[in-house]
């Protein structure tokens, strides 16, 4: 079906980074015409930093972006827009405060003037109709209103609705997260269709099957470059897989497992309950990884077990203090106004006290002892908190936690944006600290990572689905269990 | 000169120099005549706003949308309070006191109530229980003036050698208040929770306890004002707080805490009350009249909080 002579959009030699990390790594790409193209991959792959290139969101360090055979210097979402490029996002970019139809309007030029407001919602009413028949949205709702599914309906109608502007190509990022099966399936059906009538479409989605029936060619992506593109009738989910996870972990770890099963339990979630039907156990020293797809319940699982050591949970059991090490630290961790050493004796404050008072010299031994063992870059402990970088930052934050009288610590995706040199460093110290007899439950989205946990429990829409012991990971058995099972 | 220069980097260096500068120009108008009794009485007067003023700080202080509307109100029941339980004897005076402490306590307990229990924002929380007190107060007053013990009137109007005993309460009342924002757990947690409620829940920190404590402490500090109000002034009444919803924010604002919250500061609570009272001490021996001192009150405050925000809260 598709026509190889004939590329609608090509991407040649992209590259991208984001500080140090280097999202796109030089990445060709191209879309023919009446084709659907399915684009998988881990997260942090590089597939939604790719499309928002594409879509013309983002803008590449490198590389050159070709419409229709014709070279785009100055390439912006107006101008994608004007050659029939649109994205459905993944964060969705509906006005929360408007109505479906109102929503329609503004993303077309031609529906200015009076009467648009009329032709919008018929569009909107039609184009809703078409995909997903018995969807029970009026164009007069405002989509705040509506459920995070029907938002979701909302913006696949939108980018498919026709007024004059042209529409070649359209990216759905993940369209299928927060659809039912049914809606899931309206849609697919829909894409085949809209190829059939020769606009070629970008699927995303964590659904190996979805993508598998859907597509005629599938690109997988890997650590910012493109590592398999071929027909999709040639392909297995198990192939997929691999050619997602790639090798095998390097050489494990040998854990001088000092944790058996004689070691009591300090933190428990019950099977059954609001986590899955897997409960899980932590005991005295073993680091527990959390895996899965992002934002799939990992870091709700940790902030649950957080709460529960203050105050009774049902079907959560934790003994002992805890300390939580954020991953998000400009939401979740840093004190901006303050100082390093304030930002890291704040959770050690009531052992600081001398009589009523915080002790002014226990807290700043606290912090420098800190500073010595976590190597954190600062002269001048007194220093604004801002002043570090990233990396130094979150170093402070393990320095509150490990500073700190808890047992069992909390790690929320602690390693987004830190360096390799500091996570080597902070690895040894867990380990040391694990064998002192601290807890850690840890979730990370980097694999390489669950290599230093004695047992991984993997989430899957916010339940627990698998268990692995140390010696049986390996990243297939995490992805494998990370992908739903839907028609593979 | 390093040590003059950090001193004026100080920010509440700014709201003393303010009062200095309002106390001279009022001097030099009267030609020398009655400066020390200006100090005198402003120091006396200052002290109200100082007590509210801290309460109000430790509110702020929590972090955007924090504020106490209820201090008006709160400070007029208590004053209505204390003067019936005092009932005009010396022996009932401590006993007195202690009821306009309790009632500002039930009223910060009440008002946490509304923002915890029922959910709604300080702003509103605090302003409609003020409705409710202002009510409680009319019914129960009967609008009177009610008198204060002779003894209890004469105490809150003692001097030692111009400095009047209610400014040495009120100075030692910020002391205390700074060691507790600066030197204590509780204060740390005040500023943690100001910055980041988030962040601070996660470090651990007892934020709903902590914020229960600061609006308990922000009604208490009303209550004991309006019974030092009522003696001062000899009399209760249910306007007698009617000045320190205004004037209770301007001193955190002019004194450099931050109103976006995370950020306090307690001598510049003194240097602006100070130099609010002087500024109407100013204005009246220039003899403007009533609407005209008030336009420029408004106007003279709302220039001091452009100034005196405007380096700080753009970081």
């Amino acid at each position: 079906m598709s026509d190889p002579l004939r590329s609608i959009a090509k991407l040649d030699g992209v590259k991208r980074s984001f500080g140090a990390v280097r999202a796109l790594d030089g990445v060709d790409f191209a879309v023919h015409a009446k084709e659907c193209i399915g684009l998988v991959g881990h997260n942090g792959a590089g597939k939604s930093t790719l499309m928002s290139i594409l879509a013309g969101t983002g803008s590449p360090d490198s590389g050159t972006i070709a419409i229709n055979g014709a070279a785009q210097s100055d390439w912006t979402i107006q101008r994608a827009r004007a050659l029939g490029v649109r994205c459905v996002f993944q964060e969705l970019s509906l006005s929360p405060n408007l109505s479906v139809a109102e929503n329609t309007r503004v993303s077309h030029g031609a529906l200015n003037g009076w009467g648009g407001a009329k032709r919008a919602a018929d569009l909107i009413r039609a184009s809703l109709d078409a995909i997903f028949p018995g969807h029970g949205i009026s164009p007069q709702d405002i989509v705040g209103d509506l459920a995070i599914g029907q938002r979701q309906m909302v913006e696949v109608a939108r980018a498919f609705t026709l007024t004059d502007d042209p529409l070649h190509l359209v990216i759905l990022d993940e369209p299928t997260s927060s659809l039912d099966a049914q809606t899931a399936r309206q849609l697919l059906d829909h894409i085949r269709r809209a190829v059939a009538g020769g606009i070629s479409c970008i699927l995303i989605s964590h659904i190996l099957g979805e993508i598998l029936e859907t597509s005629d060619r599938v690109v997988v992506m890997r650590d910012g470059k493109v590592v398999a593109d071929e027909p999709a009738r040639d392909l297995t989910r198990a192939r997929l897989v691999a050619a997602m996870g790639g090798a095998r972990l390097h050489a494990k770890t040998t854990r001088s497992d000092g944790v058996g099963a004689s070691q009591p339990v300090v933190a428990q979630v019950q099977a059954g309950g609001a986590h899955g039907a897997i409960g899980l156990q932590a005991r005295r020293g073993e680091v527990i990884g959390l895996a899965g797809l992002a934002g799939h319940g990992q870091t709700k699982l940790l902030i649950d077990l957080f709460e529960a050591a203050n105050a009774r949970r049902k079907g959560m059991t934790v003994d002992g203090a805890v300390a939580l090490v954020a991953g998000d630290r400009q939401t979740d961790g840093i004190f901006p106004l303050w100082s390093i050493a304030m930002n890291i004796s704040i959770r050690s404050l009531a052992a600081l006290r001398r009589g009523a008072f915080i002790a002014a010299d226990k807290e700043a031994d606290l912090a420098v002892t800190w500073r010595e063992r976590i190597g954190i870059r600062t002269d001048n402990l007194d220093n604004n908190i801002l002043s570090l970088s990233g990396g130094n930052q979150q170093k402070a934050l393990f320095a509150r936690a490990l500073a700190s009288d808890a047992q069992i610590i909390l790690m929320d995706d602690p390693m987004r944006g830190v360096d390799l040199g500091t996570k080597l460093d902070v690895y040894d110290l867990i380990r040391t600290q694990a064998q002192q007899g601290r807890t850690f439950l840890w979730y990370t989205t980097e694999t390489d990572e669950l290599d230093n946990c004695d047992r991984v429990y993997v989430f899957r829409n916010g339940q627990i689905v698998a268990v692995l012991d140390h010696d049986d990971l390996t990243e297939e058995k995490i992805i494998q269990s990370s992908f739903a099972e839907v028609g593979a | 000169m390093p040590s003059f220069a950090k001193l004026f980097a100080t920010p509440w260096i700014w709201s003393f120099l303010g009062a200095l500068i309002v106390w001279l120009a009022a001097v030099i108008f009267t030609g020398g005549h009655g400066a020390g009794g200006m100090i005198t009485a402003a120091l006396s007067l200052a002290v109200f706003t100082v007590i509210v003023g801290l309460g109000q700080m430790f509110v702020i202080t929590l972090g955007p949308g924090n504020v106490d509307l209820s201090l008006p109100a709160n400070i007029g029941l208590a004053s209505a309070v204390a003067m019936k339980t005092m009932d005009g004897q010396d022996s009932l005076i401590a006993l007195g006191l202690l009821a306009a402490l309790a009632c500002g306590v039930v009223i910060g307990l009440a008002n946490y109530a509304l923002i915890r229990v029922l959910r709604i924002p300080p702003i509103i929380a605090t302003l409609s229980s003020s409705f409710i007190i202002l009510s409680t107060d009319i019914h129960y007053g009967r609008g009177l003036q009610i008198k204060p013990p002779d003894s209890f009137a004469d105490f809150a109007n003692v001097q030692f050698f111009g400095v009047p005993i209610l400014g040495l309460f009120g100075v030692a009342l910020a002391v205390v208040a700074w060691a507790g924002l600066q030197k204590m757990v509780y204060g740390r947690s005040v500023l943690a929770i100001g910055q980041n409620m988030r962040a601070a829940k996660l470090a651990g920190i007892p934020v709903e306890r902590v914020r229960l404590l600061t609006y308990t402490l922000s009604g208490a500090l009303g209550g004991i004002n309006g019974a030092l109000l009522a003696g001062y002034f000899r009399g209760a009444s249910v306007d007698i707080g009617n000045e320190y919803l205004l004037s209770s924010i301007a001193v955190v604002v002019i004194g450099g805490t931050s109103v976006a919250g995370g950020k306090a500061n307690v001598p510049g609570i003194w240097g602006a009350s100070l130099f609010l009272v002087l500024l109407l001490t100013m204005l009246n021996t220039f003899g403007v009249s009533a609407g005209l001192r008030l336009l420029l009150t408004g106007l003279i405050i709302v220039g001091v909080i452009t100034a005196a925000g405007g380096h700080k809260t753009g970081r």
